[in-house]
């Protein structure tokens, strides 16, 4: 037991000596917390738009104005003619250009229909709808206006609820997601690469040789990692409800076993990781290339993964973040119980129980 | 002198099968699954149906949203115990319930109900969610509106046609959007992440010391490792842009001149800030740390994955500060709207700005003498 | 006999530890000097200072007749080094080693070439001029290194532990290698643990906590301390040593 201890410490020291490491490893989590939760989404705000408006009537001058008064939009620049429009669009300066025909205000009240033209950067697919959308939202909603002097007969009345997020935080959405990506980097990457880099200084073979049994000195390699990373686990849970406002519902203790299995999990990952290799340099580029870029792309945390073409749905049902990723939505923000997630908790720990079967067996050839 | 290291390098370089696997294995993957992984747009809801009502009024509502290409009618639920699980389950975004009675008081009080609820954790979903619905129910609506008063031919009210014309893009292709971007990253990477790792490799084994031990100078040490890399960026950028045209047909709409011109400046911009990592690390565990942190913070904040625009104020500033964001906007620009270097010029003396910077940090930072 | 090496009271401090502690020793022109002391005593460090990777703390030293505090870059181009870690690319092939410190050094291409086969032919490894470094046994690596040291014919040369790890033979012959350069001219400065590599030397210095404790010839050192060999010389310099008083 004294040996294994000493193990213990000896790896502890390693882990908490390397500082710059550790300043990353911790710092790279609050840093995407701060930026998910202050500066990034997916929202549409404050687009440049432009108009084109040779009529500058009363009509057009109020909508122009409640365009840029909206969040949505800042009017920067009027134009006389549509060939601007190009020069506009290739310069990136605006995002949407908006076309009163001539004579607005005269044709709308005589004729009754005036027609304004949206023409919108489509190059930009993540917003470009969306903003053609909300600039028609707000033509609407001028047009209702003059509409609702007179009052309309058969009304639909349409009661909405934002349903676990009442304020539309979006906090809800990501904090989930940079909590798996720490747990994943922490506890496969830097796992797999402590052990591998044992291996490649040759040290290994003075373990294997001394009274330390092998599962002795991966456990020990992998608890400093474990600690800090459920460590980190409760600083991103702390400052998401702190700072983010995130509340946590459901159950803490089912919170906690879950992210328990996956910490396992990632373990086991590591280690497999570790056992096909013997060079830190592929150890480093596996982890990066093979296991964070997928646990990013198809745990649904970055990109939605209903719009996924099928094939690559396929691929993220390999993937075990994805999987950790719902549980975490369901149990932190959902606050659902296990019968909720015992589907996801039974594939994760049988992931778990396959990897480690693996990693063991690959290990004890070796020993061979 | 310089030639001799450059050569070193480059032999060490292909000797090496991973540098050359991820050279060839990277652009292609990341291009092909990135692209067609990242789809932001919000279509295929689904929705659970509570209808109470069965009128035909209730079932036109209905069928209107299934019809409408943005909502599938996932479930159609008989009490709200089920709608209320879909919606736990996450099996469904939205519930429409319709209550008892809708046609009857619509027609004979002039006024009728129908309650929304979105599952609120994706906050963006849910608003347009809520904002597609509404005009749906709207337009159904005015039409049954119409099937009771006469309307003249020419509307008693003030409407305003509204069109859109969507430029650069219009099938809202997006993969298109997304592949220059991923394109941009890929030079991110290389210059980055490989030539810091390469660095500290160096330092690592030992060798760095004999360099140092040797006339050779910082700058011509520095400037070794830059060359092939920057090279192996512009043949990855290379696979890149003819991966995008033979899988997704996109070939870009200004010239590949100007594309060339931007990249081989980001890269020397790039290769400037995976020298100062490497300058910071000790080990190859820390370049590889350093980097992937610096990747992502640049990315996030380059305008790859979400708007600037929608960016608060010190946020957008930071963007300006981000090398990535500019070269961001120049491959798209180019590559999806043909523009053109006039057009971008100011992104370019920016870049070149960086490029300068990054590198006179790093030949500066370089000591061959320690303490 | 002209002093290639000068220092006056060199220090180095690392925080509140002080590895090399005001020493003051000449080198002179042509001499194999070697450098001994227990680990941690403050060789490597020294070495360090005077070949220009560390800079000293205090005190000043001049090689090559350059001052080693302001004219370092002005040191290496004269001389030439060869470090514990064995520092020639692996993953390059012994000519292509060869080739690269020669171009650094500045030898032109064809008294490059020259040089390149005299000195396979001298190794013995005219056919393994296309292996790879990384997959040659030990010895041949440390011959080749030093051999790649001398290439531009320095008036100087660093040796920091060359033959450790290596076997008697092998040890034999390199030290032959360092008479011939010394033969020649250059001046070898070498550090060791080996003390009957001690006895090869003209003059040795010894450490012990940072200082020189003993300077002579091994001969003279022999008799002043009474010993049958070098190494009785060292151990019984290294019992006095302070960091070690803990052990």
């Amino acid at each position: 037991m004294n040996t294994f201890l000493a193990f213990v410490i000896k790896e502890f020291r390693h882990v908490l000596r390397d500082r710059r490491s550790l300043i990353v490893v911790i710092g790279m989590p609050i840093v995407m917390l701060l930026l998910y939760g202050f500066a990034l989404s997916n929202e549409v705000k404050n687009s440049r738009i432009a108009i084109l408006d040779t009529s500058r009537d009363d009509v057009t001058r109020t909508l122009t104005e409640r365009l840029d008064a909206s969040r949505y939009f800042t009017v920067v620049q009027h134009i006389d003619r549509p060939e601007e429009a190009d020069a506009l669009f290739r310069q990136g300066k605006v995002r949407a250009v908006v076309v009163f025909q001539p004579s607005f205000q005269q044709t709308l009240l005589h004729t009754n229909a005036a027609s304004v033209q949206i023409l919108a950067d489509a190059s930009d697919t993540n917003t470009g709808n969306t903003v053609a959308f909300y600039i028609s939202n707000v033509v609407r909603a001028y047009q209702n206006e003059l509409l609702d002097q007179q009052k309309l007969p058969y009304r639909i009345n349409v009661e909405t609820q934002m349903a676990y997020n009442p304020q539309l935080k979006s906090a809800f959405n990501f904090v989930p997601g940079v909590m798996v990506l720490i747990l994943i980097l922490l506890c496969s990457m830097l796992t797999a690469v402590a052990i591998v880099k044992e291996k490649e200084m040759g040290t290994m073979e003075l373990i294997l040789v001394s009274p330390v049994r092998p599962w002795m000195m991966i456990v020990a390699k992998a608890l400093p990692f474990l600690v800090v990373g459920l460590l980190n686990v409760a600083v991103i849970l702390l400052m998401a409800y702190t700072i983010l406002g995130l509340p946590l519902r459901g159950s803490l203790f089912l919170l906690i076993a879950e992210c328990g299995l996956f910490v396992l999990l990632a373990l086991s990952l590591g280690l497999f990781i570790s056992t096909r290799t013997n060079s830190q340099q592929v150890a480093l580029f596996i982890s990066l290339v093979g296991l964070m870029l997928p646990s990013l792309v198809f745990s649904g945390f970055m990109f939605p993964l209903e719009n996924m073409p099928k094939p690559l749905q396929v691929v993220s049902n390999i993937v075990p973040t994805k999987y950790f990723f719902s549980i975490l939505k369901s149990v932190m923000i959902k606050g659902l119980g296990f019968s909720y997630v015992w589907k996801e908790t039974l594939i994760m720990a049988t992931m778990t129980l396959v990897l480690m079967l693996l990693a063991i067996r690959s290990f004890k050839i070796r020993l061979q | 002198m310089l030639r001799a290291l450059i050569k070193k390098e480059f032999s060490q370089i292909f000797r090496n099968p991973s540098i050359i696997r991820m050279m060839l294995a990277a652009p292609i993957i990341q291009l092909i699954v990135i692209p067609l992984a990242a789809d932001f747009e919000v279509k295929n809801i689904n929705i659970a149906v509570l209808d109470w009502d069965h009128s035909t009024y209730s079932e036109k509502i209905v069928n209107r949203m299934g019809a409408s290409g943005y909502f599938v009618i996932k479930e159609v639920a008989h009490s709200p115990e089920e709608a209320q699980a879909a919606l736990d389950h996450g099996t469904v975004d939205l519930v429409v319930e319709i209550p008892a009675r809708f046609e009857r008081e619509l027609v004979r009080e002039d006024e009728a109900k129908i309650f929304l609820r979105a599952d609120a954790v994706n906050g963006v979903k849910a608003g347009l969610a809520m904002n597609y619905s509404g005009q749906i129910i709207s337009q159904v609506n005015q039409e049954i509106r119409q099937d009771f008063v006469q309307f003249p031919r020419f509307s008693p009210v003030p409407t305003m046609d509204i069109s859109t014309r969507f430029w650069y893009n219009p099938d809202f292709n997006y993969r298109h959007y997304m592949a220059p971007g991923i394109l941009a990253l890929l030079l991110v990477m290389v210059g980055s992440m490989m030539c810091a790792l390469n660095i500290v490799r160096e330092r690592e084994i030992g060798t760095m010391e004999q360099m140092n031990v040797t006339p050779v100078k910082s700058y011509q040490f520095l400037l070794a490792k830059l060359i092939p890399f920057w090279i192996i960026g512009l043949v990855s950028l290379t696979i890149g842009l003819t991966v995008c045209y033979l899988v997704f047909g996109l070939y870009p709409l200004g010239s590949y001149l100007t594309i060339y011109l931007f990249a081989m400046v980001f890269l020397i911009a790039s290769l400037g800030i995976g020298q100062i990592v490497a300058s910071f690390s000790e080990n190859q565990q820390q370049a590889t740390l350093f980097s992937f942190f610096f990747m992502m913070m640049f990315v996030l904040l380059s305008g790859l994955y979400t708007s600037i625009e929608s960016m608060p104020d010190w946020a957008r500033y930071l963007a300006l500060a981000n090398p990535v964001s500019h070269f961001v906007d120049v491959m798209r620009s180019v590559m999806l709207k043909g523009s053109n270097f006039y057009d971008l010029q100011h992104r370019f003396w920016a870049l070149v700005g960086f490029a300068v910077l990054f590198n006179a940090i790093a030949v500066l930072n370089y000591r061959k003498r320690a303490g | 006999m002209k002093k290639i090496i000068e220092t006056q009271g060199l220090t180095r401090t690392f925080g509140a530890f002080t590895a090399v502690d005001a020493i003051s020793f000449d080198v002179y022109e042509g001499e194999i000097f070697g450098f001994l002391g227990a680990n941690g005593a403050g060789k490597t460090t020294a070495m360090k200072m005077l070949s220009g990777l560390l800079a000293p703390s205090g005190g000043s030293a001049t090689v090559v007749g350059f001052d080693v505090k302001t004219q370092s870059e002005d040191i290496k181009k004269q001389i030439g080094y060869m470090s514990q870690r064995f520092s020639l690319y692996e993953d390059l092939t012994v000519l292509e080693n060869i080739h690269l410190f020669g171009s650094i050094y500045g030898l032109k291409k064809a008294e490059l070439a020259q040089k390149a086969e005299l000195l396979l032919e001298q190794l013995e490894f005219t056919d393994q001029r296309n292996t790879l470094v990384g997959d040659l046994p030990l010895g041949w690596k440390q011959k080749l290194s030093f051999s790649v040291a001398m290439l531009h014919e320095p008036r100087l040369v660093f040796l920091d532990e060359p033959t450790g790890g290596v076997d008697p033979i092998t040890r034999r012959q390199f030290w032959e290698m360092i008479y011939a350069a010394a033969h020649k001219g250059a001046t070898v400065f070498v550090t060791t643990h080996y003390m009957d590599e001690a006895e090869y030397c003209d003059r040795v210095s010894i450490m012990v906590d940072g200082k020189i404790a003993a300077l002579d010839t091994p001969h003279n050192l022999k008799r002043q301390f009474n010993a049958p060999d070098m190494n009785d010389v060292f151990l019984q310099l290294a019992a006095t040593s302070v960091a070690r008083a803990g052990f």
